[in-house]
């Protein structure tokens, strides 16, 4: 399943996709740990599936909060994409 | 004195339940109750079957209101909670629904209620709710397999609807008819905000703009913002609409000439879906827990 977080308003659109069935077979979750400011977590889906998850206090606010990593200029890999291994997280802006 | 403010926005509460059928034989019976920022609805299931529904608005207070909705859908049956072997709560106060066996989000609810009311031919569901939006791509199963929600802003939502329907001073239930009464479609108003639609719209009326040509712009407006949900999901057919807005034919018939594509229509309401789907996913738990017994 493609988890789509983040949202729309009138500045552009700010979404974390998870390709969740990477989830299922992932077992070091590393993305929770990778991002600075926490916002993955580990849930149980509603079909019993572990997959990771912005967390809910983020989901209105993402713009601001992957901020720090993402600098104007001489942007960095992002640190949630580098360690997922499985390539499950994309960023729509 | 003054006469009390006519409330516009206000719809039709009600109940219905299948009088044809017996529930006392039934093998299992589930219900699905989904408190919504603006609605509530519960849906009872017996042996898989709609038997009996309710929809109503929602209060200041989530466990009440599911409780409110709950008792509504079981009037005159001679049912109580007792009878019903599993409850599940959704929507946005999913949690707060005190007698629920269990909490499941009205993203998956809406799919596999979608999936009982427009048949698995269903791959692209919209769900216009009161206070968000979801767009959901689901299987041949009703199991989501994309979705995305927008719940940051009332623009695009039922809730948004209400206040341009007291605003121009028209019935809820008659905004989609008298949008579609326009010579001319007009350019849509603002799909940022609903308070800069409202201000847009308030200047239109002074500038002379008919109600139904503001109505026509809003409409419009409205199914160019869901536009954008369903475009990063990419549309697949077969599509169908839920939610309180689906019953909206000035929103539903902008968004099909937007789509190029036609909606699926139902026999059943469009706002129970989710309660619905709560009430199919009770089902399968029940017969999950029979089977590992």
């Amino acid at each position: 399943m493609k988890a789509n977080y983040g949202y729309l308003d009138g500045s552009g659109e700010y979404y974390i996709t998870i390709e969740t069935d990477s989830c299922i077979t992932c077992d070091h979750h590393a993305c929770v740990d990778a991002c600075p400011v926490g916002l993955f977590n580990i849930v149980i889906d509603d079909y019993d599936d572990q997959v990771a998850a912005v967390k809910e206090e983020h989901r209105k606010k993402i713009k601001y909060d992957c901020g720090p990593c993402k600098p104007v200029t001489d942007r960095p890999p992002l640190p949630c994409v580098v360690a997922c291994t499985f390539g499950a997280i994309t960023h729509s802006w | 004195m003054a006469e009390p403010k006519k409330e516009f926005w206000r719809w039709k509460e009600y109940n219905w339940r299948d009088e044809t059928k017996d529930w006392k034989g039934a093998d299992i019976i589930t219900a699905g109750v989904d408190v919504g920022s603006v609605s509530s609805q519960a849906v009872i299931m017996v042996d898989g079957e709609l038997y009996a529904y309710s929809n109503m608005r929602t209060g200041s207070d989530s466990p009440n209101s599911a409780r409110n909705a709950m008792d509504w859908a079981l009037q005159d049956t001679g049912m109580t909670l007792e009878d019903i072997h599993f409850v599940v709560g959704t929507g946005y106060g999913r949690v707060n629904v005190p007698f629920a066996n269990r909490a499941i989000t009205e993203i998956a609810c809406h799919a596999r209620g979608g999936n009982y009311m427009y048949g698995p031919t269903v791959r692209t569901i919209l769900d216009m709710g009161g206070q968000d939006c979801k767009a959901i791509r689901c299987d041949d199963r009703g199991k989501v397999t994309n979705f995305l929600m927008n719940d940051k802003c009332a623009a695009g939502t039922g809730r948004g609807m209400e206040v341009f329907s007291d605003l121009l001073a028209v019935s809820i239930e008659d905004v989609g008819e008298m949008s579609l009464d326009v010579e001319e479609e007009p350019p849509p108003v603002s799909s940022t905000c609903v308070v800069f639609a409202k201000s847009e719209a308030s200047s239109l009326l002074r500038s002379g703009w008919s109600k139904k040509k503001v109505l026509a712009a809003y409409c419009s407006a409205m199914a160019h913002r869901v536009m954008s949900l369903l475009d990063r999901i990419s549309v697949e057919k077969d599509f169908a609409i839920t939610g309180g807005i689906a019953k909206n034919i000035g929103v539903v018939s902008r968004l099909e000439k937007e789509l190029g594509l036609a909606s699926l229509k139902s026999k059943y309401d469009t706002q129970i879906a989710g309660a619905l789907g709560g009430a199919l996913f009770a089902k399968a738990l029940v017969e999950k827990e029979r089977k590992g017994a």
